[in-house]
């Protein structure tokens, strides 16, 4: 349980600030801070079993039989970044309590960085790679909720978008990578997966997984040439760069790269992409890093070059490069975190981020700026800090690669090159902005900032000091123990400590130090060279690009859309005569071997009469009352030959849906014109038109035939079988309804509640036009309820009822059933609005529709919960006889309960949207927020 | 003997059936159209009745209670459409 209550505790505690606001600014902090401080401890309590690799996995099954569980794991790595994560997190909440100003919401950030920080617990923590995933998706959406958190200004909203479609679009490659490993080794469990390299290494999917994977951690982790993304996202608060830039988001792309460096890695595909990526990226992040003005701007091209480090260590082909990335891992995080919270505390004190107008600052605030300076120094890789160590173990393990074959000399050089800029910069930042003159003209006098916003600059540098010098007593165990998950196997044997003695990379150290200073030093000459190019805006380029797709698929959409529904029909049905037609194409018998029935002349009547019916509704669509009648013709033909056909069932259905569909169109027709207008189209689309229905009339006709003349093997002989014996009712229909497809009518009477809902909101606002005379320009007639109508209609309802009542009864053994008996209920009901109008009807029905559907479907669930009450599956259904005086035998079933439910939930769903539609023309209208 | 007159009369009332869609179709007024097609949900009674003694079965007799019961409710909406427009007011 520990790994999830590791999990668990903040993403409980992503509520709290919200409900804490109020407190105070302290308050808040401080009751935010607890959720991940008791997770911090229940993470340091399980380090004794880490540390010994025992392993800590909760698993709870959700589908079995789709291999998907919700597991998490607790190892080395996960162990590690848990640290980071909830360790610079905590100080992260700290430092944002001085940051942010009296103006930004705090609830909403601190909820925001805890969702933030919940999502990469879960990414680290995942057993289940579907699970991964959601969390990887779950940290793209919450870091882009923390980039535009100054949601005012508009280079956020940009950087936030280009970051969310960067990372998502990666995150997609990513999901299609992970379900292609787990296709072929065919588990999805993490720990199994990385047991499964060889498998997936032999696998002929092997290079697409790489690619997609690569492309999905490549993107998070800012590596080139989808770096760019970055330096833009510093658009967010300082709090949240020196959280997603320095020790989680984009450490998740790293992450993953470990995390799957046992099932993954060890090829050449895998070594040449990220080993060259990963330098590429040093490279480009170091000399770019050096010409920017903005100081997080800075931060940020130094982050991309330092995670392209981390790749490239992990992309060399030895397991001491692994190492060495896991430690630069920690190390980078460490002081990159204490770097932008030391920017953000000038640019706080100050006023700007701009290093032309940052000069001396050393005067005004030397305690930040000696941190400041530590920090930089720890990030050039100068001895003693921890940024030197695992510089160092990368410079020797560049030495002994042989990826570039006779070439391989340039990877240490290129390593030491990247090494000198690095220096450079940091130079910069150190010289620049605390010495080099005076201030110039700065928003603000610099100050030193309030003592606690130094607190967590003061703890990261401390530990930057301490891993420097005495590395094996502050991180060898949880390096070891990280890498040993990283490698999966016995860690081959290296030292950590300060002084190797004199050695190489001893040598491209000083080089590397050496060779920055000189750099910084002529820096006006690169800085004249790296003016000679036009600055390019990835920002202007990106959303250029986003535009353009846009402007592309609006141009496609209208293509296909053009508004018009002879269009859509158009283009409707002749994708489905090409899905129909193809298979007809390859079949040579059209008439089958089934016995074909005799004609008599009361069927061939009875089918022309529903031609000629079908016929008159088109011919007379534009005039829109007696199109209705025509089809009012056509459903009772089609009703009398589901009688006819031995499908009782259907024509009751069948019959009382006509009723009801004939009011809903009376209704709707009132509010429409009478009759649809005639536009001439052009010659050539009503002969494409005519074609096109000639066309798939003819391929239905033919397919219709082919079916009915073949023998019909189905699975109706089941049904047939087990409803008596299974259900309990003769009526295999309703049985099927209401036991074996139990769970799919509770689906569709759900869907109906909803429509009804739908429909009766949607009324709520629509505008109206009431014609006051009829099509020909009568006057409407002045009785409004006929008497003779009134006392039929009147008389009608309890005889209704009564059917209603009998057909619901029997419906499990003969035709009927809740659908049937719902809908004729609801049409009596109707009927006495039709009859008696709205106000009559007001005084004498006291319920709402509303609460009828709510009863019905909860009559419905509540019976397939009943069931589990037994210990039976959702939605059993249990039936006995029993014997009453008079009726004689009689089944009870819990079916006729659920039935019931449907029954009800198809008379609320009916009358809410007849009525409502009905009351629209009265005094009882709905008007735009009630209901 | 019975089988032949069910039949004879099941055809009887199917060219009635078609006799009334005849009217249906020429009308003149609506109001025509409209007693054409209650007189069609009459027909289809008769014709359901007979297809049930026809099968020697009871099961159709609801499907013709049906008809009887909500035909009258369509032509009812219909007739009401005609003379007010608005159904429910």
């Amino acid at each position: 349980m520990t790994a999830l209550w590791i999990l668990l505790l903040p993403a409980l505690g992503m509520v709290v600030p919200l409900l804490t606001a109020k407190w105070g600014r302290n308050g808040c902090t401080l009751m935010t801070a607890l959720a991940p401080l008791a997770a911090l401890l229940v993470l340091l309590q399980a380090t004794p079993s880490v540390f010994q690799a025992i392993p800590i996995v909760s698993t709870f099954e959700w589908v079995p039989i789709l291999g998907l569980s919700v597991s998490f794991h607790l190892d080395g790595l996960g162990y590690l970044f848990g640290l980071l994560i909830l360790g610079i997190g905590l100080l992260v909440i700290l430092y944002a309590r001085y940051y942010l100003s009296d103006r930004d919401n705090m609830g909403r950030f601190y909820a925001y960085l805890i969702f933030f920080m919940s999502a990469m617990l879960g990414v680290v923590l995942s057993n289940n790679v579907v699970q991964l995933w959601f969390f990887w998706e779950l940290t793209s959406i919450s870091s882009f909720l923390l980039i535009s958190f100054w949601s005012h200004k508009s280079d956020a909203r940009k950087g936030a978008r280009m970051a969310l479609t960067v990372t998502g679009a990666g995150g997609l490659a990513l999901l299609a990578a992970l379900l292609l490993m787990a296709d072929v080794t065919g588990t999805y469990e993490v720990r199994e997966l990385l047991q499964q390299g060889d498998v997936l290494r032999a696998s002929d999917y092997y290079t697409v997984i790489v690619v997609l994977f690569l492309l999905g951690a490549f993107t998070k982790s800012a590596q080139f040439p989808f770096h760019f993304w970055l330096p833009h996202a510093m658009a967010a608060p300082t709090p949240v760069s020196a959280y997603l830039h320095s020790a989680t988001m984009v450490k998740a792309g790293v992450f993953l790269m470990a995390r799957f460096y046992p099932a993954l890695s060890g090829t050449e595909l895998w070594f040449v992409i990220v080993s060259l990526t990963g330098m590429i990226t040093m490279l480009v992040g170091a000399y770019l890093a050096l010409f920017k003005h903005d100081l997080k701007g800075l931060l940020a091209y130094s982050t991309i070059s330092h995670l392209g480090l981390i790749t490239l260590l992990l992309g060399l082909n030895t397991q001491l490069a692994a190492i060495a990335a896991v430690f630069h891992i920690i190390n980078h995080a460490v002081f990159k975190a204490s770097l932008f919270m030391a920017a953000g505390i000038i640019d706080h004190e100050s006023g700007t981020r701009d290093m032309r107008k940052l000069n001396g600052l050393f005067k005004y605030m030397p305690y930040t700026a000696t941190l400041a300076m530590v920090a930089a120094a720890s990030m050039a890789g100068v001895p003693l800090m921890n940024g030197f160590l695992s510089k160092e173990m990368m410079f020797a393990e560049t030495l002994t690669q042989e990826t570039l074959g006779a070439l391989s000399w340039w990877i240490p050089v290129l390593a030491t090159l990247a090494g000198a800029l690095g220096v450079a910069y940091s130079l910069r930042f150190m010289h620049d902005v605390f010495f080099n003159g005076e201030p110039i003209d700065l928003p603000r006098t610099p100050h030193e900032p309030p003592r606690f916003m130094r607190v967590p600059v003061e703890f990261l540098v401390v530990l930057c000091v301490f891993v420097g010098i005495i590395p094996q007593f502050m991180v060898g165990d949880l390096l070891a123990a990280a890498s040993l998950a990283v490698l999966q196997h016995e860690l081959p044997y290296y030292s950590l400590s300060l002084w190797h003695g004199f050695n190489l990379p001893l040598l491209m150290s000083v080089v590397a130090v050496i060779g920055g200073a000189v750099l910084y030093w002529h820096r006006r000459h690169l800085f004249h060279f790296y003016g000679q190019f036009a600055d390019r805006d990835a920002k202007q380029i990106f959303e250029g690009a986003v535009q353009a797709l846009q402007t592309a698929m609006v141009a496609v959409n209208h293509w296909l859309d053009n508004a018009s529904l002879q269009r859509f029909m158009f283009l409707l049905v002749l994708l489905a005569l090409i899905l129909a037609a193809s298979p007809l194409l390859h079949l040579h018998e059209t008439v089958g071997t089934q016995p074909q029935l005799a004609l008599n002349w009361v069927v061939g009547l009875a089918a022309m009469l529903l031609i000629v019916a079908t016929l008159l509704t088109v011919w007379w669509s534009h005039r829109r009352l007696l199109a209705l009648i025509a089809l009012s013709v056509v459903g009772l033909i089609v009703s009398i030959s589901f009688a006819y056909f031995s499908a009782p069932d259907l024509a009751l259905t069948q019959l009382s849906v006509e009723v009801a569909t004939i009011i809903l169109f009376l209704l709707a027709l009132f509010f429409l014109p009478q009759s649809s207008p005639v536009i001439d189209s052009p010659f050539k689309i009503i002969v494409r038109d005519l074609g096109v229905a000639a066309l798939f009339g003819s391929v239905i006709g033919t397919l219709c035939y082919v079916m009915l003349t073949r023998p019909l093997t189905s699975i109706s002989a089941f049904f047939l079988e087990n409803s008596v014996p299974g259900g309990g009712g003769t009526n295999v229909v309703n049985v099927i309804l209401v036991d074996f497809r139990g769970f799919d009518t509770l689906g569709e009477i759900t869907v109906l509640g909803i429509a009804a809902l739908g429909i009766y909101k949607l009324l709520a606002r629509i505008p109206l036009y009431m014609p006051t005379t009829d099509s020909k320009g009568h006057r409407w007639s002045q009785d409004r309820h006929p008497v003779l109508l009134a006392l039929v209609s009147q008389s009608l309802l309890p005889l209704a009822l009564l059917v209603s009542a009998y057909i619901f009864l029997r419906g499990h053994n003969l035709p009927g059933g809740g659908f049937i008996a719902g809908l004729i209920t609801a049409v009596a009901l109707v009927q006495q609005y039709v009859a008696h109008g709205v106000d009559w009807m007001k005084g004498r029905i006291v319920f709402n529709y509303q609460a009828i559907i709510a009863a019905g479907l909860l009559i419905a669930t509540m019976t397939g919960v009943g069931s589990m009450a037994f210990g039976r599956e959702f939605l059993t259904t249990w039936f006995d006889y029993v014997s009453w005086p008079i009726v004689g035998k009689f089944e009870i079933a819990s079916a006729l309960i659920f039935d019931l439910g449907v029954y009800l939930t198809v008379v609320g769903a009916t009358l809410l949207i007849l009525a409502n539609l009905g009351k629209l023309t009265t005094t009882e209208r709905l008007r735009a927020g009630e209901g | 003997m019975l089988e032949s007159v069910l039949l004879l009369v099941s055809l009887m009332v199917a060219v009635a059936l078609v006799l009334n869609a005849w009217r249906l179709m020429i009308g003149p007024s609506t109001a025509d159209r409209i007693l054409a097609l209650d007189t069609m949900y009459i027909n289809s009674i008769a014709l359901i009745v007979l297809l049930g003694l026809y099968f020697q079965t009871d099961l159709y007799y609801e499907a013709a209670l049906l008809i009887a019961m909500l035909g009258f409710v369509s032509t009812a909406a219909l007739a009401k459409y005609l003379i007010r427009g608005d159904i429910i007011e």
